[in-house]
């Protein structure tokens, strides 16, 4: 059986109290929310944090705020994300993000936050504690293991590299990126706004630009007018329980003859953060097969999965192509007839005439 | 003021359980599934993965389905904890568990305590739920006997009987 480590638990009453805890007890202390990410790796070893700080007495991280846009708490389950009727159907990309993780028992205890600032996994990571001894610990070894004697840091899927390549696994970070959200990260200093995409970093152990001493405390989603659209496809070996193994978060603001005037596409669970493609080639012209799929192939190249999740890595190289040319098929209009097997992978289209 | 709990001792908390309410020293490092097993004496609920990956261990905490085994023991004093044992009533059977044993929805029966509770969630906010509802709801439960579709029947067959 495994236990959980022990560890100090501070519960803050507010927003202000947590950023005075974590400015003091850096780098020993872990936020702590819905913990079903922070709870297993914990278990095994991965995160053997000192303090948690606890942010189930900070009401304020649940509420909704329509403010123009709509801000949402950080601390929000993500049962209620995937059901808050305020969100507008035109960025229905966060509805079907949210309500795509995982199970529905752990999307009612994980939270908004928690799934932004997931820790990234890997199959050399993901492991209990004998296992990645066993093999010698990598690059994301557990605080005090002195890996250097041992492995020399090597990163397992891809020896020679000088970095870690973990994914991020988010489902809510590509679909909130597409959409144009920022955050808000509040520390002792102050709060600060940044655009989400700027949160990641490209690299598996330093994957958030969020400095230890920050709290994520809300998300904002833009104002959007009835000409924008948007959808999110997650590919997984079930239909319930996994991370993304490939997924694609998607917004187009499209005119009256079908003609795009602005675009935002992004890749998540194929590198160590999202992927924002450029989606300037989409602007300017309407969504014709011949326009995504030159976007769909242009799409592959950045996208550069390892061998570190589930499914073999040239298939889901292959499948971003056609994940990306359905999602936007799907943007332009298409059926989930007319899209077919793939439709069906992605799951539970919703109907996209409500949103036009 | 923030709250601090050290970690190296046991602390006393206030459960309430299955209606009853448990004033018991634990050690805060446990999950609410070990509080439950270990220190409350109620083994109905299963240790499964103990990772999240099941669905063996859920209970309700305040009338939401919760995986006890991610769930902190000290993040659910003060609240309302439902586990298989609080179904029945006395002798009487649940529904649900009636409709399980009934239909073949149990067959070894280590994931059946998820389950139950689970469905009963769904009950709870829809007497009345589609084949897909159920699906859905039961998504996070992990069966290896029953292929899933005699537990769907059984879902089925006491969401007819709780019917007003």
């Amino acid at each position: 059986m495994m236990r959980v480590p022990q560890f100090r638990y501070l519960a803050p009453k507010s927003v202000g109290e947590a950023a005075k805890i974590l400015r003091g007890e850096v780098p020993s202390a872990q936020l702590f929310a819905g913990g079903t990410d922070l709870i297993p790796n914990m278990k095994r070893g991965q995160q053997v944090p000192k303090t948690l700080v606890g942010l189930r007495g900070l009401h304020a991280l649940r509420e909704v705020h329509a403010d123009g846009g709509l801000s949402l708490g950080a601390g929000l389950s993500l049962s209620s994300v995937a059901g808050e009727g305020r969100i507008p159907l035109a960025q229905r990309a966060l509805i079907m993000a949210a309500g795509k993780v995982a199970t529905p028992q752990i999307r009612n205890m994980g939270t908004l936050g928690g799934n932004l600032c997931l820790d990234t996994r890997c199959n050399y990571y993901n492991q209990n504690y004998e296992w990645r001894e066993a093999i010698g610990f990598c690059k994301k070894a557990p605080d005090g293991v002195a890996i250097q004697e041992v492995t020399h840091g090597t990163c397992w899927v891809a020896p020679s590299s000088p970095r870690c390549w973990a994914v991020n696994s988010s489902d809510s970070a590509p679909a909130l990126i597409a959409l144009g959200a920022e955050i808000s990260l509040v520390s002792a200093d102050g709060e600060r706004r940044i655009p989400l995409a700027e949160l990641y970093h490209h690299d598996g152990m330093a994957f958030l630009s969020k400095r230890p001493d920050e709290l994520l405390t809300q998300v904002h989603l833009p104002a959007v007018d009835a000409s924008w659209r948007s959808t999110y496809w997650k590919l997984r070996r079930r239909g319930s329980f996994d991370f993304p193994v490939v997924s694609v978060g998607a917004a187009v603001s499209l005119d009256a003859g079908g003609v795009v005037q602005a675009a935002r596409v992004v890749i998540g669970a194929v590198t160590s953060a999202p992927v924002v493609l450029d989606a300037s080639a989409l602007v300017g012209a309407p969504l014709t097969d011949e326009a995504i799929a030159a976007f769909a192939d242009a799409a592959v190249k950045p996208a550069r999965p390892l061998d570190n999740t589930d499914f073999h890595l040239s298939w889901r190289k292959r499948v971003v192509r056609e994940y990306v040319a359905g999602a936007l098929r799907e943007l332009r209009g298409d059926t989930a007839d007319q899209l077919g097997l793939l439709a069906r992978s992605a799951a539970r289209i919703l109907p996209l005439a409500a949103c036009s | 003021m923030t709250e601090e709990i050290a970690g190296d001792q046991k602390v006393m908390g206030r459960f309430r359980v299955n209606g009853d309410e448990h004033h018991v020293a634990y050690a805060p490092h446990k999950t609410l599934l070990e509080v439950l097993r270990e220190d409350l004496d109620l083994p109905g609920t299963k240790h499964g993965c103990e990772l999240g990956e099941c669905g063996a261990c859920a209970v309700l905490v305040d009338g939401v389905p919760t995986l006890s085994c991610l769930l902190l023991g000290l993040e659910a004093t003060e609240r309302e904890v439902l586990t298989v044992e609080g179904l029945a009533d006395d002798a009487r059977l649940h529904p649900l568990q009636a409709a399980f044993a009934d239909l073949g929805g149990s067959q070894c029966g280590y994931c059946t305590p998820g389950v139950l509770v689970t469905a009963k969630a769904l009950l709870d906010e829809t007497p009345k739920p589609t084949r897909e509802q159920i699906q859905e709801a039961l998504a996070g439960n992990l069966c290896r006997c029953t292929g899933y579709l005699q537990i769907f029947e059984a879902v089925e067959a006491a969401a007819e009987e709780c019917a007003p």
